[in-house]
């Protein structure tokens, strides 16, 4: 469409850029380096859907989507601001709040648009709480699973996918929040394998997928390397302070795994040789590493793995806020709850009577387990900041030892540190 | 079968909803048919208007207004009545399917509150004992029709003979005979010197409107009347449709003279269905008289015929570009701004869309003179505005009012007693405090879109932007993310103050979470949504220091009673 057109000057953050008229922002932007994120932008579909709001940046002072903005002459726009890349994270941490995003258990995992935003935009856990939404994962389609709970609603499938007829397969129901993308199952039947893969994947999450072939390359995740600007974090080579052990008074940890897996616990013990350096700083009190069961001092920081899923777990965690100074979210469950929350858009009933009740392999004298010793189950799992104040998150499933290892010494001794990109994941 | 024209299809789902009471799937397959498009489609359209249903809703269907107005004047008690006299809870149908009950959004009633539709009739200032005697009258074999009441509007307050517009008498026909004298151009030039502009609350300057629409190419153009008036609080526009629907009609008839456009839609709100035979009589009567259809007395060879089409529940469909969505007979989603509808609007033809006051507006410009209209109000905004004042006060009604009043005086022509907030615009608008009678209502300060609601000292701030928010929240037409998935994060802090565990630092959160919602929404709906919280912050900061707990170590929205209820309730008495 820009073809052919006059050249024009736009300026974008006080840079003066030469562009074609009428070209859209977002695609210059991109030609010159400046990194306009969107989740329901595609360059052929015109005029854009304009449904995400990612890309909100501000013309004469006035707030707009990017991809609604065509080069003119003397066009002014305001994009990497701090206050625009806050509204937009923000924005972002919505959808990751409003549907149910388990990076861990996802097909598109390190492919996902939504994921690689968290990861630019430096998300450790969204402003938001959690919603859980109870949404229905439609297996009807002949080529597809439509897997709701992670649908953002960007309405690209909806305007994009068509038949060899030109008919639409995928349609809005509801309104709100209620909003889902339904399919029209005879026009999808339709669709060739390529058509089909196709829709799997101009989705930027991981709603629609293929049935014939979910992971078509295993292995392969596009993300994970390099972030969706392409643009890697300067890393700076901030040398790390050696901390000598005569000079610091030794700091006190404590560690817990709550509704968890243990896994950050052995990413902890994954730190292998700065374990050793970090044992002549720090002591450990309560924590499974020391099989300290109770606290018998206070400490200056406390990690937590896991969220609650049980009234223990909320005991066991209050406990660590009043005898910790600082409490860290350490790892997916901590954080939203991840693996544990599955059953979180459920009834409580229906889980525990699928779980001890309604299986095949119980016996008549099956019965939901109960007794006073045992802890008793949360309506759902809770994250951890939910419940008390966490000061600090680490995401990963679990996250590397390196990752958690800089984190506890930045806080216990302000020494710098950097997060590498790669180390720096939600699964 | 020839295949229907996709404009029809809220008319004929309204057609097979009325036959069965809701829509069954034989329903949705043979509209499917009839229009040629996927049933998927067609459910994706009905899902969207909240009063298309896919269930059955009984033979009297009751929609109870759950807006502010309604919350503070007995909406509970008289919820339990219906509850009660029925034997349908809220959201369903009794066990027989006789009544089926259901809340809605404002229904245009404010001024008469608690106020109920049964079968789209109105019922106004119900009370438990008369919920009793309309449903005993309805079990006792009389129609809603005959039950309901009739709603005869207050005109409270109109200034002095030759300083009212829009109330002053009214006889059929005389801006049209003026319009003659005039040639299109003029018409619109007109406008623009009067200085009219958009009613509905945005304000747009209509003769600029106008004159895109009468300039944009082509020669098929249409007049839309916005009569899907859905702020919650205002009804002054139910008014105009109520008492002068013939002076509507000729200022549609003025617009489509103006910009050259043959055909004229009222886009109705289904809440105004009872007002339907009463603007088909009025459009008939015009017929008759020779001022619509294929030629208009005195216009020449000029024709021009205006028809209704009636809603079914969306208050975004207010938004003008949802509005053309919804004429079109798809779900009402806002389109994108970067196309005037004066340029492609319905069916993509240019379409000058106007809000029901102004094309009355209009009407009384070409027969009273642009003088007349100019030498009223303020530098900005000239004429006078239609209020509809309702809430904690004694005149609850409608009042036309010269642009320039105080807020004060205002507060004491309707009687205003004992008075700590007004909501100016309805929940989109403005937040006042009483401190504030010295602000003047007009463009340049308090831009009064008409819906005036009055709170007295003993209304609960955090109760009325709780309605408001769960209002915004349920109204969202979910196509954009902050509209969709922000505003309940805000209804969620304002319920969570509410109850006292909001922590240090969630009121700049809420203030946050506004601005976000605000500045990154894609329509007005999700735009003005966090208005009134930011406002109330902002002008009663005390209000909200009260609602924070001290110590924020520990979650108080979290009850570890709560989360073990479940488990409890599973396993009582076997622990």
């Amino acid at each position: 469409m820009a073809k052919g057109k006059k050249e024009v000057t736009i300026i974008l953050d006080g840079k003066s850029i030469k562009c074609r008229e009428g070209e859209n922002l977002l695609k210059v932007a991109q030609a010159n380096e400046v990194f306009i994120p969107a989740l329901c932008y595609f360059d052929h579909v015109d005029p854009p859907l304009g449904t995400c709001r990612v890309c909100t940046v501000k013309v004469k002072g006035k707030y707009t989507a990017g991809c609604q903005v065509n080069a003119k002459e003397g066009l002014e726009v305001e994009v990497m601001t701090p206050e625009l890349l806050d509204h937009r994270k923000a924005v972002v941490e919505m959808l990751f709040t409003e549907g149910n995003h388990i990076c861990p258990l996802c097909e598109k995992s390190g492919k996902c648009v939504l994921q690689a935003l968290g990861y630019e935009m430096g998300m450790e856990t969204p402003r938001f709480p959690y919603t859980f939404p109870n949404r229905v994962i439609d297996y009807k389609p002949k080529h597809i699973i439509m897997e709701n709970h992670r649908c953002i609603q960007c309405k690209r499938c909806v305007e994009d996918v068509f038949t060899d007829e030109g008919k639409p397969v995928f349609y809005f129901q509801q309104r709100g929040k209620e909003t889902f993308v339904a399919v029209d199952y005879e026009q999808e039947a339709k669709l060739s394998y390529e058509q089909a893969h196709r829709a799997m994947e101009i989705c930027p999450v991981g709603t629609i997928l293929l049935k014939e072939d979910t992971v078509e390359t295993p292995g392969f995740r596009k993300y994970d390397k390099v972030p969706i600007s392409e643009k890697l974090p300067e890393k700076e080579a901030k040398h790390q302070q050696e901390i000598s052990p005569a000079e610091v008074k030794k700091k006190v940890v404590a560690t817990v795994s709550l509704a968890g897996c243990f896994g950050c616990h052995m990413s902890m013990l994954d730190m292998d040789l700065n374990l050793l350096d970090l044992i002549e700083v720090v002591s450990f009190n309560r924590s499974p590493f020391t099989d300290i069961k109770e606290f018998t001092q206070r400490c200056d920081v406390g990690l937590i793995e896991g969220g609650c899923c049980s009234d223990e777990n909320v005991e066991v965690l209050r406990k660590f806020r009043e005898s910790c100074d600082i409490l860290v979210s350490v790892g997916a469950c901590a954080i939203n709850g991840n693996l544990p929350a599955l059953r979180n858009w459920m009834p409580l009933e229906q889980t525990l009577r699928e779980a001890y009740l309604e299986t095949p392999t119980i016996d008549t004298t099956a019965l939901i387990p109960h007794h006073e010793d045992l802890p008793k189950i949360l309506d759902k799992v809770y994250p951890c900041h939910e419940v008390v104040k966490i000061d600090y998150f680490i995401p990963g499933c679990p996250p590397g030892g390196d990752h958690i290892y800089k984190v506890v010494q930045n806080l216990l001794f302000g020494t710098d540190f950097k997060v590498p990109y790669e180390e720096f994941k939600y699964d | 079968m020839k295949i229907k024209e996709r404009t029809y299809l809220l008319d004929r789902l309204w057609e097979l909803q009325n036959a069965r009471g809701y829509l069954g799937d034989a329903d949705i397959l043979q509209a499917a048919a009839e229009f040629g498009i996927s049933p998927v489609d067609v459910e994706g359209v009905t899902g969207f208007y909240h009063f298309f249903h896919r269930q059955p809703t009984g033979k009297y269907t009751i929609y109870l207004n759950n807006s502010i107005l309604s919350w503070f004047h007995g909406f509970d008690r008289v919820k339990a009545a219906f509850e009660k006299e029925t034997g349908a809870a809220i959201g369903g149908t009794d066990p027989t399917g006789t009544f089926g009950f259901f809340e809605t959004s404002c229904i245009g009633l404010s001024d008469r509150e608690p106020a109920a539709l049964i079968n789209f009739h109105p019922f106004t200032k119900l009370t438990p004992q008369k919920v009793k005697r309309i449903i005993n009258g309805l079990k006792d074999g009389k129609s809603p029709a005959e039950l309901a009441d009739t709603v005869e509007e207050k005109v409270q307050y109109k200034p002095e003979e030759d300083k009212t517009i829009l109330l002053r008498d009214f006889e059929p026909g005389k801006a049209i005979e003026k319009l003659k004298e005039y040639s299109p151009d003029q018409v619109v030039d007109m406008i623009k010197e009067a200085g009219l502009s958009g009613r509905g609350g945005a304000f747009f300057p209509t003769g600029m409107k106008w004159e895109f629409a009468r300039k944009a190419k082509g020669t098929v153009k249409y007049i839309v009347c916005n009569a899907d008036e859905g702020e919650p609080g205002t009804f002054k526009d139910r008014a105009l449709l109520n008492l002068l629907p013939g002076l509507l009609i000729e200022g549609m008839i003025v617009a489509g003279y103006a910009v050259g456009a043959t055909e004229g839609i009222i886009y109705l709100r289904a809440e105004y269905t009872w007002l339907l035979p009463k603007l088909n009589a009025a459009l008939q009567d015009y017929r008759q008289k020779g001022y619509l259809g294929q030629s208009i007395k005195g216009l020449g060879k000029y024709k021009f015929d205006i028809r209704v089409q009636l809603g079914a529940g969306a208050y975004i469909c207010g938004e003008e570009t949802a509005l053309l969505e919804s004429l079109e007979g798809k779900r009402g989603e806002p389109r994108l701004k970067n196309v005037f509808p004066t340029d492609k609007g319905f069916l993509g033809k240019p379409t000058v869309i106007n809000n029901v006051e102004t094309f009355c507006a209009a009407a009384r410009i070409i027969e009273l003179g642009v003088e007349k209209f100019k030498g009223l109000g303020t530098e900005k905004s000239t004429g006078t505005k239609l209020l509809s004042i309702a809430g904690d006060c004694k005149r609850p009604g409608l009042y036309e009012i010269e642009w320039g009043i105080r807020l004060g005086e205002l507060l004491d022509l309707c009687g205003a007693e004992d008075t700590k907030y007004i909501q100016m615009s309805g929940p989109s608008g403005e937040l006042i405090s009483v401190e504030e009678r010295e602000r003047v209502i007009s463009l340049e300060d308090i831009r009064c879109g008409g819906s005036v609601m009055i709170f007295n000292k003993q209304r609960d701030l955090f109760t009325i932007l709780q309605n408001f928010s769960r209002f915004f929240t349920y109204e969202s037409c979910g196509l954009c993310t902050p509209c969709r998935a922000g505003n309940p994060q805000l209804l969620h802090m304002i319920e969570r103050m509410m109850q006292g565990k909001a922590a240090p630092g969630d009121v700049e959160k809420a203030l946050q979470w506004s601005a976000i919602v605000k500045h990154n929404s894609r329509c007005g709906l999700g735009q003005t949504a966090p208005n009134s919280l930011e406002q109330a912050i902002q002008k009663f900061p005390h209000l909200f220091k009260k609602k924070l707990v001290r110590d924020d170590n520990f979650n108080r929205e979290f009850s570890l009673e709560k989360a073990t209820e479940a488990y409890n309730i599973l396993t009582h008495g076997k622990g």
